[in-house]
């Protein structure tokens, strides 16, 4: 196990890691304002292959960043009209636009399946460079990998410090309470929803241009789901999520490590990780009712009938 | 800052005796009908600043309705509001917030994994777009302190005890600008001490010129800390007066009607005690979420053959009793027995099925599968008996016919093939007194049994009643309809804050002593046998 | 949430419900086709050309319509897994999950028992395969009575983690030493194949899919327990204050519909494939939560919807082919039906509950 090897893990911990957290981050949103987004893999799909598609085809990764975010936002508002406008179940919605965006997906990035593109360019932090044992090409980031984690920390501020995320919160934690006060509840919640795409479309942007810069059906792999299990995971703040994303993402680099180290854990049992460890955690918070969900999550707001 | 929230008022204070100034509000002639009741009768109520009113009155007099009118929650059907003299529109608690008008209602609005602080800051008027939590801390502690409201700014709400939430209630009130306070059965979940912690803050609130408007039953309350009161009876003003001029005996005469003296009231056969008693409990207690009241120390029989009444006013632990029994509500402490074996805690199936039957207050939310037929939610709390086939069939037949039955004998009819949620509301509650009644129960909870039922019906309920204690049941009759109390119970018990506060024989009765017991005060009261 | 409750009310023309149902549905589709139609255009494609290129080889040919009986029957299934629950306000999206822990106990009864006949074989397949449904969602059930966790997260967490489960036997204990191309188990013994029909791939699953929706039906309408559970499902205080008792209920139906989804499993790997492959559900049990819900619970809504979805996974097949359209494009069809239905415009609203 050498210190390479220890890197190699880290550095594919953060590669992996951060596409997820982004989409944490945006359903962290999502959910504050009290709404499930189960679609969230058909969201990212459909980002990635937008994001993919018009990288290819202007040979700009930014313009397919900024592609990827505008899809995200777009799905969402999607999932958005669905279950606040039309009041629909937020569950069935969800699956309705995970549907959606495995056939969306599908055909917008079809043209470009094995096309390559010009990924976000990677470099050192300056100075990470002068310490010569971590001066290795592995540890060479894109943009957004250097910006998730300050991304997180304004995400956090805006939720617990600014006046639209304590309405947000409200609004997750009781609609009529934020009602009451003064609030429209249904714009806080389009609001959210935008941004949360925005934010997941930055995890696809990440996951298809920067990190394994190609596009295939399904290329997600689920990760649409981890990131709701890592939301609960984190209890719904972004500060933890940060861990969380590294220990989710980090678990395949994980199971390397420990191949090398002549361990060997099946890595199909090491996939469950994510989802087994989100279970126990929802076990054991269950028993002592300290939930730490919006109180509002999954309801749909009915509104006043004056 | 802090000082924002106390502009100058023109009035003049003096304590507790108002002379010649205009009133903050005056209501003239509100009146607002619901259907099937006049709520608010052409009611005239005048609110002055620096001054604790009490509106008080017993459950379905009037006063939440007024309040509500006031704050916007409801519109008049006729008369008007006056600010200052000048008349003001109020359709929303957004125009009343505007004029400085706030309401405490018995639910608490609050977010209870959100700080004291965020909270308070949702509903300021002039939040800015950054959050100064420290600012809102301080403006909070400024006003805490002064009016005696303490309570930690950075606890979450899920921590506090009532009396704290209600503390931070008031602060929110006062922070979002308000003068004209209401606050609505404020009382009702707190504990001794906390009463007279907050009697205390309405005494500053006065001082500085708040206007409080106190909607409560609960008489000593008022005499402690009122300076003008009101009571209501049946949606009208039975009388308004000053303090001064108020005394339990005046009040309660206001209060309740005084007819009732006269009540007709039937020789019934004496219960048999010396069977075992159907419904028996033991110091019984439960412990109430939130605003719920639990019971405390409560004992109760119910002997075969007797109708035993719940007097009280609404909200007092009437529904706890009635989960109790059910066995909805676990007994933190105590013994219940139901026909002499101990059934305490066991499942609500096992109390059914040995002949208990529950006509409860809100037949749509409680007894009632509104989507299916008035015929199938015949079949519900009776599904073992019609089973057959080990449950593999239902002898529709079997209930058409027991339910055909039941109707004819009470005189009621509606049709059975409808959705149950398309009966009006007393369609329901009769649908409901015939499934429970059909199988001719051993023991009967019946709660609110003739609400929303029109004369006839009332009657019939009423007899079906009676036949059922002639044929040896036991009935525990909750209800706020004193006069019903009186004529139908063989004995009488008046429930105050989830304890048993009197023992009566109708016969021997005083209206005035309940009445006292049902607001609170203290009568020295011998029960006789 | 709970799905329009089946009120078996006798209203006086009985035939107008029916017809608007029908009305309703063809509406449904209409729009959702539409839509699918212009998405094709957009893509450069020929919608016209699609629809009739399926239904040429779908309902064209004996073997064509066959084969669509075919996709239809682990439809079938995983419908009935999430409706039953969804009576008493369950939402079981856990089918998935359940149909894969399904096959699984059924494999290995199958390779266990391999020497014995198939009359005592198949059925102990079936059983096998109802256990580990049913044990699957026990756990969901569990938490979700107690009132712990909500039963969606749950069974969503526990999709995820069945098939990877599968997977690893596939790739260890239970990996065939022959066909090195494709990881699968090794072959069934043929006591342990369902009998097919006609020379066809229609298999005796489509039997079993079919009674048990005629016990669904049957169950909900006429028995003491479909009465209680259409009780919990409409009033759950009121039912539990009428003496139904809650918790039995919840955790009974919810392994029930685990089970039903263990069948799906058991029936496609013994129907259909022979072996255990990994991933041979193309989301069998996400279809069958979209078919519940689009038929509102309804057994003859879930027999036709089966019938329509499988109809429309074939047109995919048939698009991918013909108009080198990417397999997955049906999904779009299908979201786009839902879509219709969750957007509810005016006309289509009928008493569906949110």
């Amino acid at each position: 196990m050498s210190l390479l090897s220890i890197l190699g893990v880290i550095s594919s911990a953060i590669f992996s890691g951060t596409s997820l957290l982004y989409t944490t981050l945006g359903e962290i949103l999502d959910e504050r304002a009290g709404i499930v987004n189960l679609g969230l893999e058909g969201v990212l799909l459909v980002s990635a292959a937008a994001g993919f598609g018009v990288t290819s085809q202007t040979g700009n990764p930014y313009m397919g960043m900024l592609a990827a975010m505008l899809a995200g936002g777009s799905m969402n508002l999607l999932f958005g009209f669905l279950v606040i406008t039309r009041r629909a179940n937020q569950l069935a919605s969800g699956l309705a636009v995970m549907f959606f965006g495995f056939g969306l997906s599908a055909l917008i990035g079809k043209p470009y399946v094995g096309a390559l593109i010009n990924g976000l360019p990677r470099f050192m932090l300056p100075g990470l460079a002068s310490i010569p044992a971590l001066n290795t090409s592995q540890f060479k980031f894109d943009l957004l990998i250097y910006l998730v984690v300050p991304m997180a920390m304004l995400i956090w501020w805006l939720l617990f410090r600014t006046r639209w995320g304590l309405s947000l919160r409200a609004v997750g934690e009781n609609a009529n309470t934020a009602f009451a006060a003064g609030r429209n509840p249904r714009r806080v919640q389009y609001q959210a929803l935008f941004f949360g795409g925005l934010l997941a479309g930055l995890g696809a942007a990440h996951l298809s241009i920067a990190w394994t810069m190609t596009w295939a059906e399904f290329m997600t792999a689920g990760r649409g789901f981890i990131a709701v299990a890592l939301v609960i995971f984190s209890k719904w703040h972004p500060a933890r999520a940060i861990a969380g994303a590294l220990l989710f993402g980090g678990a395949v680099a994980f199971q390397l490590l420990l191949q090398a180290s002549g361990i060997a854990i099946s890595p199909f049992l090491l996939d469950t990780l994510p989802y087994v460890v989100t279970l126990l955690v929802l076990i054991a918070w269950g028993g002592t009712r300290k939930y730490a969900a919006p109180a509002s999550l999954g309801r749909v707001y009915q509104g006043t009938e004056q | 800052m802090a000082d924002q929230n106390h502009e100058t008022i023109d009035f003049v204070v003096s304590h507790g005796r108002p002379t010649t100034r205009t009133p903050l509000i005056s209501m003239r002639g509100i009146t607002k009908a619901f259907p099937g009741v006049l709520a608010n009768d052409h009611i005239d109520l005048d609110v002055y600043g620096s001054e604790v009113h009490a509106l008080l009155g017993e459950n379905g007099a009037g006063k939440s309705t007024l309040m509500k009118i006031l704050y916007g929650f409801y519109r008049a059907d006729a008369g008007q509001i006056l600010l200052n003299g000048e008349p003001v529109s109020i359709r929303s608690p957004h125009d009343a917030r505007a004029v400085r008008i706030g309401m405490l209602f018995q639910e608490y609005t609050l977010i209870p994994a959100f700080s004291v602080a965020e909270n308070i800051a949702l509903f300021l008027q002039d939040l800015k777009a950054v959050l100064n939590i420290k600012e809102i801390c301080q403006r909070i502690h400024v006003l805490s302190e002064r009016y005696n409201l303490q309570v930690n700014p950075q606890a979450p709400v899920s921590q506090l005890s009532i009396g704290e939430q209600q503390k931070v209630e008031i602060l929110k009130l006062m922070l979002s600008n308000a003068r004209i306070l209401i606050l609505d059965e404020p009382t009702r979940v707190l504990a001794p001490h906390e009463v007279e912690a907050l009697f205390r803050v309405l005494d500053n609130l006065r001082q500085d010129g708040y206007a409080i408007v106190l909607i409560t039953h609960k008489m000593k309350e008022v005499l402690e800390c009122a300076d003008r009161i009101t009571v209501l009876r049946g949606g009208r003003v039975a009388g308004s007066l000053l303090r001064s001029a108020a005394s339990e005996d005046t009040l309660v005469a206001l209060m309740f009607e005084k007819g009732l003296a006269g009540l007709q009231v039937s020789r019934k056969p004496a219960a048999d005690e010396s069977v075992p008693p159907l419904l028996e409990l033991r110091g019984v207690e439960t412990r109430g979420e939130g605003a719920e009241t639990s019971l405390k120390a409560l004992d109760l029989t119910v002997y075969p053959g007797e109708i035993v009444g719940v007097a009280g006013v609404s909200g007092n632990g009437q529904k706890e009793l009635g989960d109790v029994v059910l066995g909805l509500v676990r007994c933190i402490r105590g013994t219940k027995f139901l026909f002499g074996k101990d059934t305490t805690n066991r499942s609500i199936q096992a109390v059914r099925k040995s002949g208990v039957a529950f006509i409860p207050e809100n037949p749509l939310t409680m007894a009632t599968a509104p989507f299916m037929t008035v015929l199938e939610n015949m079949a519900l709390t009776n599904a073992w008996r019609y089973a057959r086939l080990g449950g593999l069939a239902l002898d529709w037949q079997a209930v058409k016919t027991d339910t055909e039955d039941t109707l004819s004998k009470l005189g009621f009819s509606f049709s059975l093939y409808v959705p149950a949620r398309s009966l009006s509301g007393g369609n329901l509650q009769r649908m409901v007194i015939v499934r429970e009644m059909t199988h001719h129960p051993h023991l009967i909870i019946a709660s609110y049994l003739t609400r929303g039922l029109d004369v006839q019906s009332t009657i019939a309920a009423r007899q079906a009643l009676l036949q059922a204690r002639q044929s040896g049941a036991g009935v525990l009759l909750v209800s706020e309809d004193l006069e019903e109390l009186f004529t139908l119970s063989d004995r009488l018990i008046v429930l105050y804050g989830g304890k048993v506060v009197g023992t009566f024989k109708p016969e021997e009765a005083n209206i005035y002593e309940v009445g006292h017991l049902m607001t609170g005060s203290e009568v020295h009261h011998v029960a006789h046998n | 949430m709970s799905h329009t409750t089946d009120t078996p009310t006798r209203t006086s023309l009985p035939g107008l419900n029916t017809l608007l149902v029908v009305v309703r549905y063809l509406i449904i589709f209409l729009v959702a086709f539409g839509l699918f139609g212009v998405i094709l255009l957009i893509a450069g494609k020929d919608p016209v050309l699609a629809i009739q290129d399926t239904l040429s080889s779908t309902l064209g040919s004996a073997y064509g319509f066959s084969e669509v009986i075919v996709k239809m029957i682990p439809l079938l299934f995983t419908a009935i897994a999430v409706a039953l629950p969804s009576r008493v306000g369950l939402i079981n999206v856990g089918a998935e999950g359940q149909l894969y822990m399904g096959a699984w106990l059924a494999t290995w009864g199958a390779l266990t028992f391999a020497p014995l006949p198939s009359w005592i074989l198949l059925p102990l397949m079936m059983v096998l395969g109802m256990i580990g449904g049913g044990l699957w969602a026990l756990v969901p059930a569990f938490l979700r009575a107690r009132g712990w966790v909500n039963e969606t997260i749950t069974t969503l967490l526990m999709n995820y983690v069945a098939p990877s489960v599968v997977t690893f036997f596939i790739y260890g204990p239970w990996r065939s030493p022959f066909n090195s191309l494709y990881p699968q188990t090794v072959d069934f013994v043929p006591a342990a194949r369902l009998p097919t029909f006609f020379g066809t791939r229609v298999h005796l699953g489509l039997i079993l899919a079919i009674v048990l929706a005629v016990l669904y039906w049957f169950a909900m309408k006429y028995t003491r327990w479909g009465l209680e559970m259409r009780a919990i499902g409409g009033n759950p205080q009121a039912a539990r204050r009428n003496g139904i008792p809650l918790t039995l209920y919840i955790v009974a139906v919810m392994c029930l519909g685990g089970a039903i989804a263990g069948l799906a499993g058991t029936s496609e790997i013994s129907g259909i494939h022979g072996r255990l492959r990994p991933g041979f559900s193309p989301g069998f049990g996400y279809m069958g939560f979209l078919i519940s819900w689009l038929s509102g619970g309804n057994p003859i809504g879930i027999l036709v919807m089966s019938f329509v979805v499988a109809l429309i996974s074939s047109g995919g097949d048939i698009l991918q082919i013909k108009q080198g359209l990417p397999f997955a494009v049906v999904n779009l069809l299908l979201a786009i039906t839902l879509f219709v239905v969750l957007a509810r415009p005016a006309l289509l609203v009928k008493g569906k509950k949110a």
